[in-house]
Parts: structure tokens; sequence; C-alpha cells
């Protein structure tokens, strides 16, 4: 088993377009840094919600805590692009070059090769995510510095600023990149899901990205019906659930309790969920992997 | 001679097309076994079912003796195989490939043992290079170190002379016989050239729109004293009242355009000899193929077969 996983990983590894997930968010981040080293100005643009009712000393926002919590935002839309390169191709790559006739004509189970598949997808997500905790919070750390964050929380009805002492966020981080990792794990089973049925890489990666686009979008919408009974059971309701170990409780007195969560089991649902999707379309995949006749 | 694989009734249909039917054929030990058929007749789904690619959609398997039941990977352990083209990772050395298959393989891999494969197929000195970089013929070599790496009993060839340069198919058609001489392996190779067959095959099975033909040793489905050769010369009136003098005017077929003689394969050379010294301008002397007359003899149907020979 060992073997074969570092053999899916070393056919990984040898692949371009594997480096151009890593190429992407390594871009993207030192730009966020260099553009924030510049110039803090930048700051107001995400205050715009909160600006009107706070008044905050915009030099102490600025430290290597909320870049990294900025980036997070910004980024963790982008990755399931970027899971969905690589778990979109794991199937459907090997069909596509023609070495999966020649794969399952080994004495390998075909239970195997796709758990094996989906193990090195799973692990390069984790990569992907290690990659950018490295960048963005280890190198913003460095470059930046360390202090107290603050947590910008625009409500519905209201707007809400969260300060989470210096000495109480690194755990937080931990847990948001291990939420994460389950998250995108998610993408890459869906994707991995439709590599299955596909003779070319490019059909599972586009479809990834326009399901996880479209629910992106019902997950969004304010519709009492949809909300009820469709927002529930999907997926993209639950990728940004990684902020709710940054939504500090506050005590009567309005102090915030160093070490605690606002709502922990609302995130301890949501990973119940995502472990959920994980395992039916995992499960799925392989019934149908189990199944399929080879005629590439 | 043992028994190493039988086969019994398979049979797939795809969405309502019979690719195969009620299919019966045995493989012996140290057989050179041929698959014959045209284009279409069900030789990949036949052989991707023996390999599980393919799950049949009724029939049963046999591998030295064991029912091949769902799920039992024992086939494909004593097996290797080329179906169609012999792809592999591109991006990746001949050594990595032979590396990852050998692996796959579930045997215990070392250099040495790489090495001495890829030297048996004449790559030793590229095992470096991206196989994205060899030619046809290199992938076919190599993808013959893949399937040999695990020391199977039975090696499946599909059309493995695809896309060679007549090189190409000459090297091929010599490791097939050195598998099957020097190394005691039994191979099925298909094919749809007759006479590529005939000259690796001890056995061989015909099938058409995936139902078997016929199934039996090479040697007995030929009959070289009975080969049907084609006569074209200048003025084929003035030769066939040539021929009606000479010792082969009893072995005159009937024929529109040329002049046929059913005759022994060895006495060719003489006969055209005898017609030269009669002043006969021969155009040119076409021995046909007896498998092709064979198979349109079978298959009563001679408007639809391709040409089967190069």
């Amino acid at each position: 088993m060992w073997s074969l996983l570092q053999i899916e990983l070393y056919k990984i590894s040898k692949r371009p377009r594997t480096y151009i997930s890593f190429i992407a968010i390594a871009g993207i981040v030192l730009i966020i840094q260099a553009a924030f080293k510049a110039d803090p100005g930048y700051l107001n643009i995400l205050m715009q919600n909160v600006g009107d009712t706070f008044e905050v000393d915009k030099s102490k926002v600025i430290n290597g805590y909320f870049m990294c919590y900025m980036i997070l935002n910004t980024l963790l839309i982008q990755v399931p692009i970027l899971v969905a390169l690589v778990a979109g191709d794991a199937i459907s790559g090997e069909a596509n070059m023609g070495t999966l006739r020649l794969l399952l004509t080994k004495p390998i189970s075909r239970t195997k090769i796709i758990g094996i598949k989906f193990l090195a997808s799973i692990i390069y997500t984790v990569g992907l995510l290690v990659f950018m905790a490295l960048l963005a919070l280890f190198l913003s750390m460095a470059i930046f510095g360390v202090d107290d964050l603050l947590v910008f929380r625009a409500k519905a009805d209201e707007s809400q600023i969260l300060q989470i002492t210096k000495d109480d966020i690194m755990w937080r981080y931990l847990a948001a990149f291990a939420y994460a990792a389950v998250a995108l794990t998610v993408i890459a089973a869906l994707a991995l899901f439709l590599s299955v049925f596909a003779e070319n890489s490019i059909g599972p990666i586009v479809a990834t990205v326009c399901i996880v686009i479209i629910c992106t979008i019902i997950s969004n919408l304010n519709i009492p019906i949809i909300d009820k009974n469709i927002k529930p059971w999907l997926f993209t309701s639950y990728l940004v659930g990684w902020k709710g170990f940054f939504y500090i409780a506050i005590d009567e007195d309005n102090v915030p309790i160093r070490g605690s969560m606002e709502n922990w089991p609302a995130i301890r649902n949501s990973l119940f969920i995502l472990l959920a999707h994980i395992a039916v379309l995992f499960g799925a995949s392989v019934w149908f992997f189990k199944r399929k006749d080879i005629l590439t | 001679m043992n028994l190493l694989l039988d086969v019994r009734d398979l049979s797939k249909n795809f969405n309502g097309f019979e690719a195969v039917k009620n299919l019966y054929f045995t493989v012996n030990e140290g057989d050179v076994y041929g698959f014959l058929g045209q284009n279409g007749a069900g030789k990949s789904t036949t052989l991707r079912m023996l390999l599980k690619l393919i799950k049949p959609t009724k029939g049963e398997i046999y591998f030295s003796g064991k029912k091949i039941e769902e799920g039992d990977n024992t086939i494909l352990k004593q097996t290797g195989a080329i179906i169609e083209r012999p792809d592999m990772y591109k991006y990746l050395s001949a050594y990595d490939n032979l590396y990852i298959f050998a692996k796959m393989s579930g045997i215990k891999v070392s250099r040495s043992l790489l090495m001495d494969q890829l030297e048996m197929v004449g790559l030793a000195d590229r095992c470096k290079d991206n196989v994205k970089t060899y030619s046809q013929g290199m992938k076919q070599r190599l993808g013959i170190a893949i399937a040999l790496v695990h020391s199977p009993k039975l090696i499946i060839l599909d059309e493995p002379t695809n896309g060679l340069d007549p090189q190409g198919i000459a090297d091929m058609r010599n490791l097939i016989l050195r598998l099957s001489r020097e190394m005691g392996k039994t191979v099925i190779v298909s094919s749809h050239l007759l006479n590529e067959i005939e000259l690796i095959a001890n056995r061989m099975i015909i099938i058409n729109k995936g139902e078997k033909i016929i199934e039996g040793n090479v040697a007995e489905l030929l009959d070289p004293a009975n080969t049907l050769v084609e006569i074209n010369t200048i003025d084929n009136k003035d030769t066939i009242r040539k021929i009606q003098e000479t010792k082969w005017a009893s072995l005159q077929e009937t024929a529109q355009k040329n002049i046929r003689l059913r005759m022994n394969r060895k006495d060719v050379p003489e006969m055209i000899s005898n017609l030269a010294s009669m002043d006969v301008n021969i155009l040119s002397v076409q021995p046909r193929h007896s498998l092709e007359d064979y198979f349109l003899s079978l298959t009563n149907n001679d408007t639809h077969v391709e040409p089967f020979t190069n």
C-alpha cells in the first residue's frame, strides 16, 4: 500500500500541472504581502463595511496574523479550482494517456487503485494548504510581526470587530487549516468521482469548478425556501466554516473569552456534513469504477 | 500439453450490441495462440475480458484449472499484456515506467532486474530518456519489457505489430518466437493479418462478428500442398493453352480474369520456370493466402474482407 502511494505521489510530482497550483498560490500571497508592506492603505478597502461603525488604528491592525486571515479569506475560495486540477485528472488522465488499461491489468484491486489515488489527492491538498500556511502565516509573521488579531465580521444586521489576543491565535490557525483540508477534500472527492466517467481530464476539472460555482451561488442566495431545504445539504455552505474558529465567544461584559469559540456545535456539524459528502462521493466513485468497462 | 486457459461460453453485450457471442476456446501451456479476426470482430473485447478490463455478460474463464471469480486476480498475477497501443507515462523515463509497473505487479524489484529487462529489449542505453522521445517501435519494446518483468506464464499481445515499420514487425515476430521457444512462455497474439499468425502461431482461432469460426492447429488448418496460385500474364488465353501441355494442366481452376492453379507451394518456382521456358510473359504470380481462402469459405463473405496480407 505504502509503495503504491509512493508511486502515485511520484507520478503527481513529475507532472508540470501539479506545480501550477503552488505557483499560483505563491504569486497571489506574495503580491498581497508586497502590496500591504508598500502601502497599508489597502486596509481601507477591507474596512469599508465597518469603517463607519468603529474607530480603528489601522497601523496596529496589520500584522502577520491579520495578513494570514485576510489571505485565507481571499484564497480559500479559489483553491477548489487548484485541487480539481489534480484530483480531476486522477482516473481520466490515466484513461487519456492509455495507461489505465495497463494499470488495471496489474494484480491490484480497483478499490485499492482508486483509494490510493484519492489518498494521493488528499496529500496533494494538504500539501497545498501547508504551503499556503508557510507563506500566508509564517512568512507574514516574519514580514509584519505578531500582535493581537482583529477580525472584522459583517453580519446581516450589524458589524462586529473581535479581538483575539496573540497567544490565543496559533491553535485557531491550525484548526482552521485542518478544517480547510476537510472542506477541500470534498472538492477532491467530487473531482475524483467525475474523473471516473471521463476519458480526458478537462471534462472533470471544468465540471468540478462549475458545480462549485453553481453551489456557491445557491449557498449565497437569501431565499427562505432555499435556506431551509437546499443550503443545509450543499457542501459549499460549509466551505468557509473555518472562520468559525476565529469567532471568539464574548462574556456578559463584552470581553472575549480566551480559548473559546462562539459556536463550536455549528463547526462540528459542518465537519460531519463535509465528511458525509466525502464518504458518499468516494463510495460512489469506488462503486462505479469497479463496474467500469475499460474501453480506452 | 497442459491446459492453461479454458474459456467457456464467454459473451459480452454492450447495450444490446453483442460484441462477443458464446465463445469457447482453449490455450495450452507453451502455445503461441493466434487470435484472428477482422477489425471489430471482437478480438480486443475478448482479450480485455481475459484481463478483467471488461466484465463479461456471461461465461467462465478457467486459468490453470481454476475458475476465475470476480475479485480474483490470479490470472493478472500470471499474465503480462499489451492491449492495443503500448501506452505508458510519457513524462517518465523507461526505467521509471518499468519500475512502476514492476512494483504494481507485486514483485520484489531490483535495479539489476529492471536493467536486465531493458537490456533484453534493447533499451538499456536509453533507459533514462523520457518515453515521449521514443519511437513507436521503442515503446512497443518497452511494453514487452513491462509485460515480462514479473515473469508471467501467459503473455497477451493485442495487435502487437500495429504501427510498426517492417523492421519493427520482424523484430516483434522474432521476439514472440523467442518468448515461446527460449523462455517457454504461452503467448496469445491477436491480429487481423493472417500471414502474421501463420508465421508465429502453432494454434489459432478465427472469430467473426463475435463468434468463433474455427479453432485448431495452424499446420492442420493450413495445407501447403493445397495452395491457390493466381497467375496473370500478357495473354492469359494463350497461357492456359500452353498450361494444358504441361503437368500442371490437371491442377487448373476456373477463373474469370486470372489463371488459378491449386498446387503445392514448393512447386511454384518450378512452375514459373516452366512457363518462362514456354515464352509465357508473366506479369505476376500470387500465391493466394490459404488462410484467407479458408476464412472466405467459412464466412461465405468475400465482399467485406480486408486484405489479410501486408
